[in-house]
């Protein structure tokens, strides 16, 4: 009875000890070795690769890069998509089903297909947009978006929002619209009750949309790497570009393993003091 | 509960518009008659969709998405029920070890498990092979498969399973005719979530496909790195119309808040 479980779980945990803790011990392990253009790699046990990420600034300035990304996506959903999960939140059968398809439908629909559809709108001058704003006279010169870190942080945004909106959503859900209307009663007008009783309430679900949408903006590959191309680098798109590119392997293993260090400590970081903060009201 | 103002229902209308824009604009261009990207406003053409067939190398790829959906899908779901029942069922050490490690893939960064795929398969001669992709795919889409599996196993009521027992149906029996169909919807929510996931992920699988083993996505994503014109659009819109086909069926079903939110729709209201 007692091994039961265990044997349950057996296949799983076979599958995930060949197939990640394995590849993760080696990738870890990758970034130790040597690597030169004549010799491949070499596995010795240095901290080459390690000196050259912390000591050359091309690097620092890209983690920076990448991070000041992630922190913009995550205040602009933060910030546009609560009060969309709030709106839907108050619609009636049968909008509220029908919208919430529509907005977070797009969460599984192709992200190099939406990311396209950016550079479509905004693209050089045939972008739809531009093409528009040039032709009423508003701009004399296409907006810049391709290869800016602007076009990432909004098509990066319209990719994530809908984590955000769900986070949101899920929040409001345990809301009672009871408090809400004894608060009206009671004389406070519209901005005090979202301030005072909605806001307050739908904090956990914001703060904890918070950290996976930054996350994801932190690592996100496809879009980064199609609209900054190869001259705006990230995290992601440099590790990707030692593996394929430049096949210095053990170096983009330890920009890899710095994404993922740095990301796990902020997200566990980040999680203590959401779960601390509440504790105290919620406890 | 109040409803909405006009001012929330401009904001709504704004909000809905910047989540469509993107998708609207993809589809559209796809239609231009001409050879370079245009929005076409008087004359539409489906030149573009017909010219999909002459690149196989994309009708290549969707085959093996799918393929590859379908068959890792299966894979992850078939080995997260047992782990569902022993997690929903039984309190035992390393439980919650257990449930972080299976749901570790949506925490790891899929570039960074993208990375110790291609060591790792590359290592043991995998690199490049159906069987990598198949293997990396089980393991990204595998916490989708056991968040169902594991509603559905927790949602099941002990009580039948007893009450078929002493009435005398064998353990097989109550497995087959108790069980199953009631985990069933679950389970095929589960492959079907799992199924999206995997025909979608870019990220990971870039760094495991090589030439021969590409996936729609990677195809689609290496082709803009090159250049975009308007076939990849007309691609991308097939893409796109699938997904939205599976995701109003998947809704229909099983409904979506209950998916993505993991808990009943409409309860309590």
């Amino acid at each position: 009875m007692k091994t039961a479980p265990y044997l349950l779980s057996l296949p799983a945990l076979l599958l995930f000890a060949a197939v990640v803790i394995v590849p993760l011990g080696m990738t870890v392990a990758l970034s130790f070795h040597d690597w030169g253009q004549y010799k491949g790699i070499v596995p010795v046990f240095i901290l080459k690769n390690w000196r050259e990420v912390f000591s050359d600034s091309y690097y620092g300035e890209m983690f920076w890069r990448t991070f000041r990304i992630a922190l913009l996506v995550t205040l602009l959903s933060a910030v546009f998509g609560a009060p969309e999960a709030y709106i839907l939140n108050r619609m009636r059968s049968p909008w509220r089903g029908l919208f919430l398809l529509v907005i977070l439908g797009p969460l599984l629909i192709s992200v190099v297909a939406r990311t396209l559809g950016w550079a479509l709108l905004f693209g050089g001058k045939s972008g739809l947009i531009n093409a528009v704003l040039l032709s009423l006279g508003l701009i004399s010169a296409p907006l810049p978006f391709m290869f800016t870190e602007t076009g990432i942080v909004v098509a990066l945004t319209h990719v994530l929002m809908p984590y955000m909106v769900l986070a949101v959503w899920a929040a409001l859900q345990r809301l009672d619209p009871q408090v809400e209307n004894a608060a009206i009663t009671l004389g406070a007008g519209p901005f005090t009750v979202l301030r005072r009783i909605v806001l307050p309430q739908a904090m956990p679900g914001i703060l904890s949309g918070a950290v996976i949408v930054f996350a994801l903006a932190a690592s996100a590959f496809a879009t980064p790497a199609i609209i900054g191309g190869r001259r705006l680098k990230v995290a992601s798109t440099l590790a990707y570009d030692e593996f394929l590119n430049t096949l210095n392997w053990p170096l983009g293993a330890a920009v890899a393993v710095l994404l993922l260090v740095a990301l796990v400590l902020i997200v566990f970081g980040a999680n203590r003091w959401v779960e601390r903060r509440y504790a105290q009201v919620f406890g | 509960m109040r409803r909405n103002g006009p001012l929330a229902l401009c904001y709504h209308a704004l909000f809905v518009a910047f989540t469509l824009a993107p998708i609207i604009v993809v589809c559209w261009v796809a239609f231009t008659p001409e050879g370079y990207l245009s929005f076409p406003t008087t004359h539409w053409s489906l030149r573009w969709f017909h010219a999909i067939a002459r690149y196989p190398e994309f009708i290549s790829a969707f085959w093996r998405s799918i393929g590859l959906g379908a068959l890792s899908s299966i894979i992850a779901v078939a080995i997260s029920v047992p782990a569902a029942l022993a997690i929903a069922r039984y309190r035992f050490a390393g439980r919650e070890a257990f449930t972080a490690l299976f749901m570790s893939p949506l925490m790891i960064p899929n570039v960074v498990l993208g990375i110790a795929f291609l060591r790792f398969f590359t290592e043991v001669g995998l690199g490049g092979t159906f069987t990598g992709l198949v293997l990396a795919h089980i393991v990204i889409i595998f916490p989708f498969a056991l968040r169902l599996t594991l509603a559905s196993a927790v949602g099941l009521d002990r009580a039948l399973e007893h009450a078929a027992l002493s009435l005398g149906a064998s353990e097989w029996t109550v497995m087959k005719r108790i069980i199953l169909p009631l985990v069933l919807p679950g389970l095929v929510s589960g492959w079907a979530l799992a199924f999206i996931n995997s025909f979608d992920e870019v990220t990971m699988t870039v760094f495991v496909a090589a030439p021969g083993t590409e996936t729609l996505p990677v195809r689609m994503f290496l082709y803009i790195q090159d250049n975009i014109d308007p076939l990849v659009t007309s691609v991308s819109a097939c893409v796109i119309v699938v997904t939205v086909a599976a995701l109003v069926a998947l809704d229909r079903a099983y409904g979506l808040e209950r998916l993505l939110v993991g808990r009943g729709g409409n309860d309590g209201r």
